[in-house]
């Protein structure tokens, strides 16, 4: 008979296996001009899955900017997250009834989340919610200021936050080992007085057993946790990167032979929670949930230019009001061609 | 010296920075989403005082002490403030905000446009500005213009302690972020009547101290004293100067002052700030875009000049004085 835990393992294989053939569209999507410079999460579909699997309702999510998986457990419809990487600001607008509506949006400029998550976790603790905050980022961003001062104000304040380093191995092209002389990245909650905790980021049980360790313990109100998630990029930076500039094909190679869907896979069907049939209708599946996500995506109404102003202030102040003059007879013309 | 406060029954005299301790006090009475957060702000009740009493009375869970880090300060006031807190963050002096500058121009002046509106940022940040206290290097600078430059930021420099208190309520209900300059050279200056129960003042208009016919000097913040002490100097021989305290840099009441200047056809721009790229050029930017042709002198500006805020042996040769302002408002009045 299927636990629960099975069944949660099948949803991480399928999400994981939906967030690869996302990833691999909007790849296209962007390389035919119909999406802006995309950042492909190929790699860490198991990071993103088991974080969305992890957090409940009540917690809350800060992402960088490879969280996909997570953002679409949390439910933003996947044509959303193509309308942000389009260049459309309301791909940050989470819908107001998913479990992201309180959730912090992509974050571009590195690490810059991590205090703000503190801060976050900072409001739930005085308001003694049973919640925690994960937030998420990259291993080039553990050499940022904004890193340490996160998780050293996370431990002297004891605050519900897990800090969750997808460590794939590179910062664009600099790798792991000219960051930091550290032997881990987890050693860094060291210095911050916290757990710091490496697992393999390919392996969706492992990830899930330290996530919803470090969850619970910050719900319960004992503290933050550094948790280093060990992957690797299989794909470049961005579609704005050539990882063969600096990268060497045969250590992509062998990344390849422990990639995390298919060893999840692998796992399940040795366990006898998946077959070669199932894994046919859920692939077709998969194509068909992200060609509808496509076509919602490029019919989406354009954005009016008078929304760049509108959403700068609360109300629109008085100074601003000939500028949002000008925008709005562009946006006239616009309707009237 | 003109003060165009509400002088109302139950005013009570008190320094800039017991304006500042005072709306404080009310607003986080009047709402327990009030936190205030910032170094040493705790028992010491901050380097000046500023939070005396606070957390006594509203305790540690909401007066917190950080750790000694500003863009953390920065960064844990935008988180907290896009759940519904409102933060008001002190950085200890305006010379060490820069590490906040990150958090401040990249997310908390834009997290409500990112996000279309789903997510506010009702924050305030405090820092005591300015020269003319013979501080320590990085203690005395007048940097607004930066701030000012950065849309979806609103950046208000009260110049008196009523304005203080008025406009630092305003600055707290407000459901947008507020650079919040305090003139620490004012701060125990003098005590004023500040009608403690008052309303909160608008963030987006100027404050016409003096009325006048024959010029308009424009101020902010701290250098509003000496504007005064110009105007004063100047009524003594007969000429009636406008005195604007144009107090919220971002917005800017363009209104205010283009009616001033249409009507007196001369201006002297006047602040602390190095002149280049300051914000008394958007100003006069605006007078020659607005007001052209009821202009009968260029429009002048006395400022701090184009250097590092000198340490403190050379800062009164670097603040805008009074004979600078009155040579100046001579000169349009000559032209």
């Amino acid at each position: 008979m299927r636990t629960d835990h099975d069944n949660r393992r099948v949803t991480a294989y399928k999400t994981m296996a939906l967030i690869r053939h996302f990833d691999k569209k909007a790849v296209n999507l962007q390389r035919t001009g119909r999406l802006g410079t995309y950042a492909s999460c190929l790699g860490a579909e198991a990071i993103g899955t088991a974080a969305g699997l992890a957090l409940t309702r009540d917690d809350y999510f800060v992402p960088y900017y490879r969280d996909h998986a997570t953002l679409y457990l949390r439910g933003v419809p996947l044509h959303q997250i193509l309308q942000y990487w389009g260049g459309d600001e309301r791909g940050n607008a989470f819908p107001a009834a998913s479990d992201a509506r309180r959730d912090l949006p992509y974050c571009v400029p590195i690490a810059t989340q991590l205090t703000q998550a503190a801060g976050i976790a900072s409001a739930a603790k005085l308001r003694h919610e049973h919640a925690a905050v994960l937030a998420t980022c990259g291993d080039g961003a553990t050499s940022r200021g904004d890193f340490y001062e996160a998780l050293n104000v996370a431990g002297v304040w004891q605050l519900p936050l897990v800090v969750l380093i997808n460590n794939n191995q590179w910062a664009i092209s600099v790798p792991r080992g000219l960051q930091t002389a550290c032997a881990s990245l987890a050693d860094k909650a060291v210095a911050a007085g916290i757990p710091g905790v490496q697992v393999d980021g390919n392996d969706l049980d492992a990830l899930l057993e330290v996530l919803d360790h470090a969850l619970e313990r910050a719900r319960a109100g004992k503290g933050a946790t550094l948790i280093e998630a060990i992957s690797y990029r299989l794909s470049d930076h961005t579609t704005a990167d050539d990882a063969s500039r600096y990268r060497k094909a045969s250590d992509l190679h062998r990344a390849w032979q422990n990639e995390p869907v298919r060893r999840l896979r692998d796992t399940l069907a040795e366990a006898g929670l998946w077959d070669a049939q199932r894994e046919t209708d859920w692939q077709q599946q998969c194509e068909r949930t992200v060609e509808e996500a496509i076509d919602t995506y490029l019919n989406l109404p354009p954005a009016p230019a008078t929304d760049m102003l509108d959403y700068l202030y609360a109300e629109l102040p008085a100074a601003l009001r000939d500028q949002r003059n000008a925008l709005a007879v562009v946006d006239q013309e616009v309707r009237h061609g | 010296m003109a003060e165009l406060q509400t002088h109302g029954a139950h005013a009570v005299p008190m320094n800039l920075l017991e304006a500042v301790n005072r709306a404080l006090t009310r607003a986080m009475a009047e709402d327990d989403s009030v936190v205030l957060l910032g170094e040493d702000i705790g028992t010491n009740g901050g380097v000046f005082r500023a939070t005396e009493g606070l957390k006594q009375q509203f305790g540690c869970r909401r007066v917190m002490d950080t750790p000694l880090a500003e863009n953390l300060i920065a960064g844990l006031a935008v988180g907290m403030a896009s759940q519904g807190l409102k933060p008001v963050a002190e950085i200890q002096f305006m010379g060490f905000i820069y590490a906040a500058l990150e958090q401040i121009l990249s997310h908390a002046a834009r997290l409500r446009n990112r996000t279309r509106g789903r997510l506010s940022c009702p924050l305030v940040i405090r820092a005591p500005y300015g020269g003319g206290i013979h501080a320590p290097e990085h203690h005395s600078e007048s940097t607004e213009a930066l701030f000012a430059h950065i849309p979806g930021l609103r950046v208000v420099m009260p110049s008196s302690p009523s304005r203080a208190h008025g406009l630092l309520l305003a600055a707290i209900q407000c459901p947008d972020p507020v650079i919040f300059l305090e003139p620490k050279r004012l701060y125990r200056l003098k005590r004023l009547p500040v009608v403690a129960d008052g309303d909160p003042l608008p963030l987006d208009t100027c404050f016409t101290l003096r009325t006048g016919d024959d010029l308009t000097l424009i101020s902010w913040g701290a250098a509003i004293h000496e504007t005064l002490g110009a105007a004063d100097q100047l009524a003594a021989e007969g000429i009636n100067a406008e005195v604007i305290d144009v107090a919220c840099l971002n917005p800017l009441d363009r209104d205010t002052l283009v009616a001033s200047v249409s009507r007196t056809g001369r201006a002297v721009i006047v602040h602390e700030a190095p002149g280049h790229g300051g914000m008394g050029a958007e100003i006069a930017a605006t007078l020659a875009n607005q007001a052209l042709l009821h202009l009968r002198s260029p429009v002048e500006r006395v400022t701090g000049y184009d250097c590092p805020m000198p340490y403190f042996q050379l800062e009164q040769h670097y603040l805008p004085d009074e004979e600078r302002i009155v040579a100046a408002a001579k000169r349009t009045l000559a032209y």
